[in-house]
């Protein structure tokens, strides 16, 4: 497809309304770019159909073959790549305004309560996974493909420019964009010899043929052009293999806490459909402290300033421990692994006895955040080791609602004033009985299932529930010698850990910088083509005629154009007549018509 | 409750340690760079106004002139025939360069500008340039005493995106004039917005100086979103050119089809250059930024996956600027395919700069993302 019909296309490669006259730019203005021919094919060979099997045979093969053919084409076109980049970026819109799953399942599912109707609907038409629905992968596989259809053919359409030649001069130059002549003592073999020189040094390719110096420059354009789409596919191959191999997960630790790498130890986990469990990176770490500090004073009090979380990790299962800071925007890198800080909260400190005063628990138990003063909720769970003032085992239940900072008795709010553990107050409720978590049924561990009737409340003798706001170190008495809990001074801040790994980042970011690179060069290097014809006039004096052809779009061609002019000027200086009027006139332009190729 | 994720590290901005005094200054040179705005609007207008005593109608001309004629007026471009008398001969020191419109494009010259050649319009229209550069001087003054006051870029919410981006706008177009380029017709068009824009930014956007969450601490965030401001202030100028060329383009094609259109019309529309000057410059302002586009997306990319832990994940706000991103291609490409050059390549350039504007409007407004830290 090297070939485009003579005369049937402008600049840019692409036909046009041949205006009378522009036919004579011939070859000299195809092929300044290698955008796909926008003519297609029409399917159907027709031709004859031979009678008897055989030939309908033949004739089936043909139409099969030219109708293949025909929607290659249609894909590989500008036209059908431009529809494709269309529906891309249409496609890609619901999905910013309708809840995903994979960013946030939560409000997924509110949709779908809200919504009896459009959710099912929506379901079905994967608008809840957009990015990975059926439609959307077959859209942006289409434009990959027809990428790489174009891609190829193109790349060896400038293959071949890169080994030919310059195309020769057209037959008028009077006709180009750009345009220039004079008359000169020099002889024409001299002016050519100079055009030569002058475009060489400029390091445009030149080529003689005949009476005219065929000069082009300005190919890095092309090659530019070609990177940027071959990049497009590297990103894209990429981000899919990303997509396949990724895992992602989160725990929760708290200070003095650790996790290693393995499956079991996540909270939650998610992971790409070619994930194996032996891909995790080997490595373990602990969390040593973290730190938070939010601002004291002035409209935006209370709003983070640091958070950082001081751990110490090894990698494999017996390597040398090495200590690391992981904070917002600073990961920790762990071979392909990268661990992401992504949450913070407090975990109080509490002890539990029995009626005989032992210890039947003491722990730290994190409490999630539910503002932005980290006002936190949470449960307490004693599972075994309790007995109860009648030497019964029953387990025990705390609904347990914490705040760093209290606002003071009487003011009538449980909710924290300020973030920093200024003023730590833990409210309690306590249950006894069955807390239900032996019936096989998972259970979320920051709730109590309170509704449940094998759960029975903490009550006093006049039937009052019994509650009780601690400060650090109080101690609430359970009624009846059920025995106590205490709110140790001791408390604990935990964070939340996002474990991240992702193969084909590198790849991504190479094809990204590749992409750039060469759209930088697609689009600021003009790719554009000068000539320079020098004949001897009828009256034996030599006219030097130089003309400049670009894409519409270049801007500099004319000055270009000059400053060559003016350089082969200087070698072939215009001849200075008898009439010193006498200017070469662009409205007459009669040394060209003189100077037309013979 | 899920583990939050950074979102929640990320949904204020911090105060103090912010100097009051600097911030109060900045909100000063603000609403002075305002007024200042506000007189160089007035004298566009004057300029406007005094332009329209001058009736040229080249445009009626030169489509008017009939083909063979229109052919044989190409204009000349370019270098200048410098003529040296060296004792009594003429010495051409280089040839001229005869520049013909391409083909199939119509033959029309550009208009002189907004002062149609009358001579105190041209002394109005230079007042408000002058007047320009003294109000972007002073807003710029306004931004620097802001990033002051908060020790830190100042693209920290919307009020302080939006009084960036005006005065990179209004610097674009000022480097533009210094570049000698045939832009001051913008100025009227471009001093409008800008008003509005900031109007938008004192009243309703206005926040005070804070300082940042730690998610929103990042080198990144400097490169990421100062490109972002900037691509989206030359996307504007851009957008201004394309909008311009879809008005002239459709006068000319009323004049060509033997259509009068209207009186307004025509004294404006007279004044700008040829529609296809217009659509070269929104081509190659677009063109030229396009690159630096797909850099600030792979910068935030590089930014999300050291915040976020993951390069890519179709947040809102990178959907739009994915969606923005794809638009800009498309017109790009629409300029090479047979038949969507001109208008319809126009009409997506449009449709890109709408997402690019959603994207920073719609999406921090509406739409709810890892990236609504902007305190709205
Ligand atoms: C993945 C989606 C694609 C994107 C984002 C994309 C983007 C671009 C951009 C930004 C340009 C402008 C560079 C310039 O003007 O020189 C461009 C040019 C070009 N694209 Fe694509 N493209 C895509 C797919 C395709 C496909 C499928 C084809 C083949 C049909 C194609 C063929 C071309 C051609 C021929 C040019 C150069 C046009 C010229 O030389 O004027 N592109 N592309």
């Amino acid at each position: 497809m090297s070939k485009t019909p003579t005369g049937s296309t402008t600049a840019d490669g692409t036909p046009a309304p041949v205006p009378p006259g522009e036919e004579e730019l011939g070859a000299a203005g195809t092929q300044l770019s290698t955008a796909p021919a926008e003519t297609a094919v029409p399917g159907s060979f027709g031709g004859n159909r031979a009678p008897g099997l055989a030939g309908g045979l033949a004739w089936t093969g043909r139409e099969i073959l030219g109708w293949a053919r025909w929607f290659w084409r249609q894909l590989t076109s500008m036209r059908v790549a431009l529809l494709l980049l269309f529906l891309l970026s249409l496609g890609a819109v619901p999905g910013s305004l309708i809840p995903q799953d994979g960013t946030d399942a939560m409000k997924v599912e509110d949709f779908k309560e809200a919504h009896r109707t459009l959710g099912p609907i929506y379901d079905k038409l994967g608008l809840f996974h957009v990015y990975s629905s059926v439609w959307f992968s077959a859209i942006y596989i289409l434009l990959f493909i027809s990428l790489i259809g174009c891609i190829v053919p193109r790349t060896w359409q400038f293959v071949g420019q890169l080994r030919g030649r310059p195309p020769g001069a057209p037959r008028r130059l009077t006709r180009l964009p750009a345009y220039a002549t004079w008359r000169t003592a020099a002889s024409p073999e001299e002016v050519r010899e100079a055009a030569l020189k002058v475009l060489g040094q400029r390091r445009f390719r030149t080529d003689l043929t005949g009476d005219a110096v065929a000069a082009e420059k300005g190919y890095l354009r092309e090659a530019g052009n070609l990177v940027f789409h071959l990049a497009l596919i590297v990103m894209l191959v990429a981000f899919a293999w990303g997509q396949l191999y990724k895992t992602e997960g989160n725990k929760l630790i708290v200070e003095g806490d650790g996790f290693a790498n393995t499956l079991v130890q996540y909270d939650d986990f998610k992971s790409g459909n070619l994930f194996n469990d032996d891909d995790l990176v080997p490595f373990s770490f602990n969390l040593k402290q973290f730190t938070g500090t939010y601002e004291r004073t002035g409209p935006q009090r209370g709003t983070p300033r640091v958070f950082k979380a001081d751990v110490t990790y090894s990698v494999g299962a017996h390597g040398k421990e090495q200590k690391a800071t992981i904070s917002p925007n600073h990961p920790l890198q762990v071979d392909d692994a990268r661990v992401y800080l992504v949450s913070h909260g407090y975990a109080p400190t509490v002890t539990v006895r029995d009626g005989k005063g032992d210890v039947v628990y003491r722990q730290a138990v994190p409490l999630l955040p539910v503002d932005g003063n980290v006002t936190s909720q949470g449960a307490i769970k004693v599972l075994d080791g309790y007995r109860n003032a009648r030497g019964e085992t029953e387990q025990l239940g705390f609904s347990a609602f914490f705040v760093p900072t209290f606002a003071g008795a009487g003011k009538g709010t449980m909710f924290s004033q300020f973030p920093a553990l200024d003023f730590p107050v833990l409210a309690l409720t306590g249950f006894h009985g069955d807390l239900g978590v032996d019936s096989g049924l998972p259970q979320n561990v920051y709730q109590l299932d309170t509704k449940s009737p094998k759960l029975k409340q903490f009550k006093d003798d006049k039937g009052d529930i019994v509650a009780a706001r601690l400060l650090p170190g109080e101690t609430m008495t359970l009624p009846n010698g059920a025995g106590s809990i205490t709110f140790e001074k001791d408390i604990k801040e935990w964070a939340g850990f996002q474990i991240v790994q992702q193969p084909g980042t590198g790849w991504a970011l190479a094809g990204a910088l590749a992409a750039i690179a060469g759209l930088a060069g697609s689009l600021f290097i003009q790719r554009r083509r000068v000539w320079v014809r020098a004949v001897e006039g009828a009256d034996g004096v030599t006219v030097v005629e130089m003309a400049g052809l670009g894409r519409s779009e270049s801007a500099k061609l004319p000055e270009e154009l000059g400053d060559l002019a003016a350089l082969v000027h200087d070698k072939a200086p215009a001849q200075t007549d008898a009439d010193p009027d006498r200017e070469p006139d662009a409205g007459t332009s009669v040394p060209a018509e003189g100077a037309e190729k013979k | 409750m899920t583990l939050a994720a950074a979102t929640e590290l990320a949904t204020a901005t911090l105060a103090t340690a912010t100097n009051e005094n600097l911030a109060n200054l900045s909100n000063m040179l603000i609403y002075s760079a305002m007024a200042v705005y506000t007189l160089a609007f007035f004298a566009y207008i004057v300029e406007w106004l005094f332009g329209s005593r001058s009736k040229v109608a080249r445009t009626a001309a030169a489509l008017t002139a009939g083909p063979g004629q229109a052919k044989a007026k190409a204009k000349a471009k370019g270098p200048a025939v410098t003529v040296k008398s060296a004792g009594g001969t003429t010495v051409l020191e280089r040839p001229e360069v005869v520049v013909r419109s391409s083909a199939g494009a119509r033959d029309v010259p550009d208009g002189p500008g907004a002062h149609g050649g009358d001579e105190q319009g041209d002394l109005y229209g230079r007042i408000a340039v002058s007047l320009g550069v003294l109000a972007f001087l002073v807003q710029l003054g306004g931004v620097i005493a802001r990033a002051a006051s908060v020790q830190r870029a100042p693209w920290g919410n919307m009020y302080e995106f939006n009084i960036t981006f005006s005065t990179v706008v209004v610097g674009v177009y000022l480097l533009l004039l210094a570049l000698k380029k045939n832009v001051r017709w913008l100025g009227l068009f471009l001093t409008t917005t800008v008003l509005l824009d900031l109007g938008l930014a004192v009243t309703v956007l206005y926040t005070e100086s804070a300082q940042l969450v730690p998610a929103l601490q990042s080198y990144w965030l400097i490169i990421h979103v100062s490109t972002a401001i900037f691509c989206g202030a030359v996307f504007y100028v851009g957008a201004v050119g394309t909008l311009l060329y879809l008005f002239k383009d459709s006068y000319e094609s009323k004049l060509a089809g033997g259509g009068k259109p209207g009186r307004f019309a025509t004294s404006v529309l007279e004044r700008l250059p040829a529609s296809a000057s217009l659509d070269k410059f929104a081509y190659r302002v677009n063109a030229a930024v396009f690159p630096l586009w797909t850099f600030t997306i792979i910068a935030g990319a590089i930014w999300a996956e050291s915040a976020w832990g993951r390069y890519w994940g179709w947040d809102p706000k990178e959907t739009w600027s994915f969606i923005t991103w794809v638009a800009y291609a498309c017109y790009l490409h629409a300029r090479s395919t047979a038949g969507w050059k001109g208008r319809k390549a126009a009409y997506i350039a449009l449709i890109a700069f709408g997402c690019w504007l959603f994207n920073y409007y719609g999406v921090n407004i509406f739409v709810s993302g890892k990236h609504s830290y902007s305190g709205v």
